[in-house]
């Protein structure tokens, strides 16, 4: 094998083009491989870091696949039931006003068992980011329907495909929450190629941004993959979410502000 | 400031004493019999003056997971409640003991099972004592008997669940909750301005992030966690038992009772020696640590025990291991929401004296 000669030289701050956020821990993700979670972690990380707010924000994980995000960012955390992330939010906000709060869900948690808490959270208008992350199954427990599965889409408790007539209709919960009064601003991106990172990295910045502003609940869906619970690999996919998956979760902005954030969003 | 004598409903005083104690949040859903706690703290409106925060969940369970959150800021923070209500807070509560965070949970328990009466029962007993939610854990319950008590036990409440960061449960009934006693009221405390070291407020550079939860996948991990907590139920156990005496020094016949059937009980003692009958009461004031030693030591010295519940029969178990077969033990209850009378109670002890009812 040829020795690498000079690596040492050149690991230098003027080399350097990426790095790894200090938000992100050392302890080694277990998604499988492919999966969006720990793309849309990293990009949560590095604004975390770039806005220099490690020391004012809260997290609060689900129950789902990313159970074990208190793992992977050096912040504060609350680990909430199935479910439950925005009523532990809503009390941290209310009793920490001047800290950041955000949740990070998936459809299970967010649009199923915590349909309630999800629904209600966003009425009141807490000043609070939720961040939703939509594969269209359950991925922990191995591959079941979700209530934002796709008609005719096959999980293990609909092997023949979601029947619409027995098992009801996809939920579009980002499309719901846009109607309520409270949101303050709501989008649905995704995070499959740079150009899609680099827009969910956008809206994250602006979410947090405006909750500087006191003026009601973020809500960004990231419409996301699930190679293993989808039994694909994950070239095949990104192609089935973009063929599927959009159409019927189109990407962009749902309900934006008129008024800018105190401070414009850098950048990207 | 001087306390404050006033006249007041259960529930107000819980309330009140709530605003008084320094709390820092309460998160409740109306339910009858205890409706007038969140409309009372709705109308004080503390957070104009002490910062509480006042809110009204769209659900128990939301309730109980503000709690969670609020708990986990380090807060000072309570729910209320009245049974079935209570039945839906149990996960979070089961989540709250397992990831030790304090706080305070009020039951003003009503009859059941289902949606039942809105009477005033103690049907919940097992609910509060053995667990209510999944998975090895205890409340610390204090059982209050009079208004002033609903109102004290907010403050001890308080400082037991901060004190071993661990859930509290007030356990009350309608009856306490809705009549109206002269209370003594404790001056105002500030809010703390301290942050318990383990609270989520956000990583300084300074420590280690602080994670609340109560997920661990590795059983070993798991088993040592259950372990730690069952040292801390038994350091409850040594430390935090309290219990009222009533004419138990020549007593022969021993009744045992809590809250409002305890207040019957008094009478009924009173009610038996003026018959000739050498009653006692003791009140068990926490059932969880259960006064279970006094009990086995007054066992020596009674010939039997009469518990008396509005259940069907629920603190009277607790009361048989207690005695261990040493005296009798039987049980008196009434149900659905009916309250037993002193009268009836003297009835169904002199029955059992003389060997007769079963």
């Amino acid at each position: 094998m040829k020795e690498i000669t000079g690596i040492k030289e050149i690991i230098k701050p003027e080399n350097l083009v990426y790095k790894k956020s200090e938000i992100l821990t050392d302890v080694i993700m277990h998604y499988c491989p492919g999966c969006g979670h720990s793309t849309a972690h990293r990009i949560l990380a590095e604004i975390i870091e770039e806005e220099g707010i490690q020391q004012d924000i809260i997290g609060v994980s689900p129950v789902g696949c990313s159970v074990f995000l208190y793992h992977y960012l050096d912040i504060d955390w609350q680990e909430a039931a199935h479910g439950r992330a925005p009523a532990l939010a809503t009390a941290i906000k209310r009793l920490l006003p001047d800290k950041y709060v955000f949740t990070y869900q998936g459809d299970g948690d967010l649009a199923a068992i915590g349909t309630a808490e999800t629904i209600h959270a966003c009425n009141r208008g807490e000043n609070i980011l939720i961040l939703f992350i939509n594969n269209g199954i359950y991925g922990m427990t191995g591959g079941q329907m979700a209530p934002t599965t796709l008609a005719g889409m096959k999980s293990s408790t609909s092997p023949y495909g979601r029947d619409i007539k027995s098992m009801g209709n996809p939920l579009k919960m980002t499309d719901i929450v846009a109607t309520l009064p409270g949101t303050y601003y709501v989008t649905r991106q995704s995070v499959h190629t740079p150009a899609n990172v680099r827009k969910t990295k956008k809206a994250m910045r602006k979410a947090i941004q405006y909750q500087k502003l006191n003026k009601g609940t973020c809500f960004i869906e990231i419409v996301s993959n699930c190679p293993s619970g989808w039994k694909m690999t994950p070239v095949q996919s990104n192609k089935w979410m973009e063929e599927n998956m959009f159409p019927f979760y189109p990407l962009g902005d749902l309900k934006v502000p008129d008024e800018q954030p105190v401070q414009q969003p850098k950048s990207e | 400031m001087e306390r404050e004598l006033r006249l007041m409903k259960g529930n107000e005083a819980v309330a009140e004493a709530a605003i008084r104690a320094g709390a820092d949040g309460y998160f409740g859903y109306p339910i009858t019999p205890q409706s007038e706690i969140i409309e009372y703290l709705m109308e004080a409106n503390p957070y104009e003056t002490t910062g509480m925060v006042v809110l009204q969940a769209e659900s128990e369970v939301a309730a109980i997971n503000m709690v969670y959150g609020g708990a986990g800021c380090g807060k000072k923070v309570m729910t209320s409640s009245s049974s079935p209500g209570i039945s839906l807070k149990q996960e979070g509560i089961t989540y709250i003991a397992g990831a030790e965070l304090p706080c305070l949970i009020v039951n003003v328990v009503r009859g059941g099972p289902g949606l039942g009466t809105i009477q005033p029962a103690q049907s919940d007993y097992f609910q509060a004592v053995k667990g209510g939610g999944h998975g090895d854990y205890h409340l610390i319950v204090l059982a209050p008997a009079s208004v002033q008590e609903m109102a004290d036990f907010v403050d001890l409440g308080f400082e037991l669940a901060f004190k071993y960061r661990n859930p509290v449960m007030m356990l009350s009934d309608g009856a306490i909750g809705q009549m109206m006693e002269k209370v003594w009221l404790s001056p105002p405390k500030e809010r703390s301005k301290t942050v318990p070291e383990w609270a989520t407020t956000g990583k300084p550079p300074t420590r280690k992030r602080n994670i609340i939860t109560s997920l661990e996948l590795d059983p070993d991990r798991q088993e040592v966690f259950n372990q730690k907590l069952v040292a801390k139920y038994n350091e409850i156990r040594e430390k935090e038992v309290r219990f009222e005496e009533f004419r138990c020094q020549d007593a022969e016949y021993l009744l045992v009772a809590y809250g409002t059937s305890a207040r019957v009980c008094q009478k009924a003692v009173e009610l038996a020696r003026e018959q000739g009958i050498k009653a006692g009461l003791l009140r068990p004031i926490t059932l969880f640590p259960f006064p279970s030693k006094q009990l086995n030591k007054l066992a020596d010295r009674v010939r039997l025990m009469l518990a008396v519940e509005m259940s069907a029969g629920q603190m009277v178990e607790d009361v048989l291991l207690a005695v261990n077969g040493k005296v009798p033990v039987y049980h008196y209850g009434r149900m659905g929401g009916v309250i037993p009378s002193p009268d009836e109670v003297v009835e169904n002890l002199k029955e059992r004296i003389r060997g007769g009812a079963k």
